[in-house]
């Protein structure tokens, strides 16, 4: 397979490259007020002396052609199946999108007076009370801009309570952490001050009860942050009893929500002991993920850790919506104004959209095309856990790779079959792990495409593994040498006498 | 419901194909008494007509949204060209997801490698990550990063900075060990005193400004940065407003070490708040120690160009607990409007939007320091926002203006300082016209004279 690779849409060049003196894309009306005079306006030594140079000077037309361009260079969930394994790559509506650019709510400033900006408080209010709803917790803040930023919110949490329940600072400093987490739930909990300890994962793929217990017989377990279902796809059967340990170790269990799609409707984290949660409302609420953002994290807990929800929090009182800044025992804010209140409007939309039985519909229809894959796989391609997987399975390389053929060459030939890559080599506790999640979003035809796609590429890793390694070979661009960009990063572009790289 | 492709009849008969007879036993691993026995308390699903209808009467209760404004304060309403809303909702940028497979993702990368050169560009630094959440996440990072930068463990922060930034960097470095401490202003010109900063001295990893500070007046950045280097730690400047960038002396041009900004400003609605778009920019000395993600470029086998995330040792997928930060999903869509929104208005526009915010501000304020009983307590230069010291309570006169005139004046500065109530922090950009500007002054000209005795 051969690309041509000479067409003008092939070969884009830089904004700074298409830059050519002169050339505008703006226009604004004339200045309507008396001019300052330019000193009295600023002085000189406060003005640019730079006159912005090499910042581009483009028309209109350059503009959308150039991003137009680079755009069709992307993968995107509206072509297909985007099956990244915990990323939750699902339909995102453009009823979503057409409500959040209301004028009444893009145009709302953050700091209008609260009897001015009732919408948008009756917005944010009525989606805590769904999110609290779904989660079966109490308390809810929709503050944290992003999953990570949720997951430290409530690890913080954590950490105040403790100090109050504790008195003082809190002797309590460990966090436990299983080996098949998130890279944020370490991350988090470090900048929140906690010290990290890995619980091992059984061979089943579960949290290792016995670890556990070892781990909070130290008497200095201030929480545990578990993925359910975990990241290998499996729901933590053991749930209530590993709440119960931790309780009853003193500590508190946060839960990392990214797959809470798997559960939406059909249990609550609330219900199974959890006491802190955050959301990824670009996952499960199906807000875009605009090519890595933004997000949005809400943090759900128990009515015993609301206190330490973020401030403001919305609140009622008949039929006016304020924000309560009055919060004495608050970790504080953790972000300028009320979080990312765009992504709160798709999210609520979608919520209102589904409706009660969608919202059951959409977890099933997503836990099902899952198991089609893993049904339609099993025998080709090695499944470390046995369990029956929720919304997302679990595979590895072990089989191709005796043909020296890995993860990586999979998810690159993959490419050409007209798929996204699966999310590879996460989690980190099976070798060459292939983590697919399908969502609901998916019909059963392209399913059985997919299934076929990765058959097909199982044949030829045995067959002619050098096609696998070498691709993708429809693309504009082959694999990109990595190592060589990081050990000589060229992080901008400059202007050609002053660096012959970029 | 419409977003789930296969029918009920379909997924019945692909429950049969996996062995399964009903829907339920899907979720047999998870044991009964952890799931929920009943249905959610949602309601009914709304069609689109009922729930576009819904949306717009919640709409219509934000009436604030549709009155000419001059607030600003860490949000700002510009003119965004109509294409840069049109390009994002390309399906290609707003469904895909972070570019984790370049060969897939060269159109969100080459951008976001457009989007650091235009941030280190405007700022003057060498290097600038792929976003942060906003201004206010981004100052809290810079605060830590200064920390590991230096290895000290005091960070000294104007009190001019924007109140709500100053709040996130405190819960922030809460568990951190690293302390906050606080420069004052001076009353009479509105920018920091930098001639006497208490406790600046060699166990300090950072200074923190804001320029144009909170109060609108531009800072001295680099007296600032003299002062900083001097002990040996970092100057982090923070700008809210970066159309001021058109025009201010860059903060590297003036020696900063760090720079971060809420890139609202470059094309993105206000929104009730976000998501906007933080930008982080340093010097190429500590792009190992930046938060967050940083594209570079690469080629392929054939010597192709392309564009890849690098430096991912630093993250948290890698490095977890090490991490120089816990951010992975940053601000991607956002950081692109501000990048077509830069490219659109170019070199030039980005200069005149500057230079317009300032004229009509300069206007303003001299239009509103001729109404009796109104004056500007501050002397130092300023860009668009400025302090109007009022003869009456700003949140008696806000709300009239609102009810009589039509029109948001500004912000009632004892939100956030309880001991000023008569000042009102007043913005004018490029979309408030001579009429909107005139009408302010009328209408505190009014407001001040009928309604309310000039209180002492």
């Amino acid at each position: 397979m051969k690309k041509a690779s000479t067409h003008i849409t092939q070969n884009e060049a830089l904004i700074f490259e298409r830059s050519q003196p002169g050339r505008r894309g703006y226009m604004l009306p004339p200045l309507d007020v008396d001019e300052t005079p330019a000193d009295e306006l600023l002085p000189a030594e406060l003005r640019r002396d730079d006159d912005l140079e090499g910042v581009p000077e483009l028309s209109e037309v350059d503009v959308v052609r150039h991003f137009t361009r680079i755009s069709t260079w992307n993968f995107h969930i509206d072509l297909g199946m985007y099956p990244l394994g915990s990323c939750t790559m699902k339909y995102n509506s453009r009823l979503n999108e057409r409500v959040a650019r209301m004028p009444g709510f893009a145009n709302l400033h953050p700091l209008a007076p609260e009897a001015d900006s009732q919408g948008a408080l009756e917005v944010m209010y009525e989606l805590q009370r769904h999110l609290s709803e779904i989660t079966g917790l109490a308390g809810v803040s929709l503050q944290p801009a992003a999953g990570a930023h949720g997951e430290l919110t409530g690890v913080m949490m954590i950490r105040a309570f403790l100090d109050k329940r504790d008195g003082g600072e809190s002797a309590r400093h460990l966090m436990l952490i299983p080996d098949s987490a998130h890279g944020t739930n370490p991350a988090s909990a470090h900048l929140s001050g906690f010290t990290v300890k890995t619980i091992r994962s059984t061979p089943e793929g579960l949290t290792d009860l016995e670890h556990l217990r070892e781990l909070c017989a130290g008497g200095d377990v201030a929480g545990l942050m578990l993925t359910n279902p975990n990241t290998c796809g499996i729901f933590e059967r053991n749930i209530t009893e590993i709440c119960k340990i931790v309780h009853d170790a003193g500590g508190l269990v946060y839960m990392d929500g990214a797959n809470m799609n798997a559960l939406v409707g059909v249990a609550r984290p609330g219900d199974m002991g959890v006491d802190v949660i955050h959301l990824n409302l670009h996952k499960t609420f199906s807000t875009p993920h605009g090519g890595g953002g933004p997000g949005s994290g809400p943090c759900c807990c128990t009515a015993e850790l609301e206190p330490f929800l973020p401030t403001p929090l919305v609140t009622r009182s008949g039929d006016r919506f304020r924000l309560d800044f009055d919060r004495p025992s608050s970790i504080g804010r953790v972000k300028a104004f009320y979080g990312n209140f765009g992504m709160h409007l798709r999210a609520l939309a979608s919520i209102l959209t589904h409706g009660r039985e969608g919202l059951r519909e959409a977890t099933e229809a997503a836990v099902l095309n899952a198991r089609m894959i893993a049904h339609g796989l099993s025998d080709i391609y090695d499944k470390p856990f046995d369990a029956p997987p929720m919304h997302e399975v679990l595979f590895t390389d072990k089989r191709q790779s005796r043909k020296g053929v890995h993860t990586l060459d999979i998810a690159k030939r993959l490419i050409d079959y007209g798929f996204h890559p699966m999310t590879i080599y996460f989690p980190l506790i099976v070798q060459g792990a292939m983590l697919i999640e399908p969502t609901e979003s998916v019909g059963r035809h392209e399913i059985e495409q997919f299934v076929e796609a990765m058959r097909e590429i199982a044949r030829e890793s045995v067959e002619d593994p050098e096609l696998v390694l070498n691709a993708p070979h429809t693309t504009r661009i082959g694999r990109l040498d990595e190592a060589t960009a990081a050990r000589k990063p060229v992080l901008r572009w400059k202007p050609a006498e002053k660096t012959a790289t970029a | 419901m419409r977003y789930i492709p296969n029918s009920p009849e379909e997924r019945q008969e692909m429950l049969s194909e996996v062995g399964l007879s009903q829907a339920v036993d899907l979720f047999d691993s998870i044991p009964a008494d952890a799931r929920l026995a009943r249905p959610l308390d949602v309601p009914d699903a709304l069609s689109e007509i009922e729930l576009l209808a819904r949306f717009e009467s919640l709409a219509a209760r934000n009436h604030a949204a549709g009155r000419p404004s001059f607030l600003g304060a860490g949000a700002y309403s510009h003119y965004s060209p109509t294409i840069v809303d049109a390009l994002i909702q390309r399906s290609e940028f707003f469904t895909a997801y972070t570019p984790y497979q370049p060969e897939v993702s060269q159109g969100t990368l080459q951008a976001i490698f457009e989007f650091q050169t235009l941030v280190c560009q405007l700022t003057g630094m060498d290097v600038a990550n792929a976003s942060m959440y906003d201004g206010s996440t981004a100052l809290a990072e810079a605060v830590l990063m200064a920390e590991r930068v230096t290895r000290r463990r005091r960070v000294i922060v104007s009190a001019a900075v924007h109140p709500e930034y100053l709040e996130v960097a405190r819960t922030y470095v809460a568990h951190a060990g690293v302390e906050l401490l606080s420069a004052a202003f001076d009353e009479a010109t509105g920018r920091t005193n930098l001639e006497d900063i208490e406790g600046l001295d060699e166990t300090v990893a950072a200074v923190v400004v804001q320029s144009p500070n909170f109060f609108g007046c531009v800072e001295d950045v680099r007296a600032a940065a003299e002062r900083a280097h001097a002990v040996g730690a970092l100057l982090v400047v923070a700008v809210t407003e970066s159309a001021s960038l058109g025009m201010l002396r860059s903060p590297g041009a003036c020696g900063a070490d760090i720079v971060i900004a809420e890139g609202q400003s470059f094309g993105v609605p206000v929104s009730c708040g976000g998501p906007y778009v933080g930008l982080f920019a340093t010097s190429e000395k500590y792009a190992r120690q930046l938060p967050g993600r940083l594209v570079g470029v690469a080629h392929d086998k054939q010597g192709r160009r392309g564009f890849v995330l690098t430096l991912a040792t630093r993250e948290q997928h890698i490095r977890r607990e090490k991490a120089t930060s816990n951010i992975c999903t940053n601000e991607g869509l956002i950081a692109l409007a501000a990048t077509i929104y830069m490219t659109t208005m170019g070199r030039r526009g980005l200069q005149e939007v500057a230079e317009q915010c300032a004229q009509k501000a300069h206007y303003a304020a001299r239009q509103i320091a001729a109404v009796e009983g109104y004056e500007l307590p501050y002397s130092a230069p300023f860009f668009n926002e400025f302090v109007v010291r009022a003869p009456v309570a700003a949140d008696e006169l806000l709300p009239r203006l609102a009810d009589a005139h039509n029109i948001t004046g500004g912000l009632a500065l004892s939100r956030y300082f309880p001991g000023r109530p008569n000042d009102i922090l007043v913005c004018v950009t490029e979309v408030n016209r001579r009429s909107e500007i005139d009408a302010l002054v009328a209408g505190l000209r009014k407001v001040q004279s009928s309604k309310f005795k000039v209180q002492s």
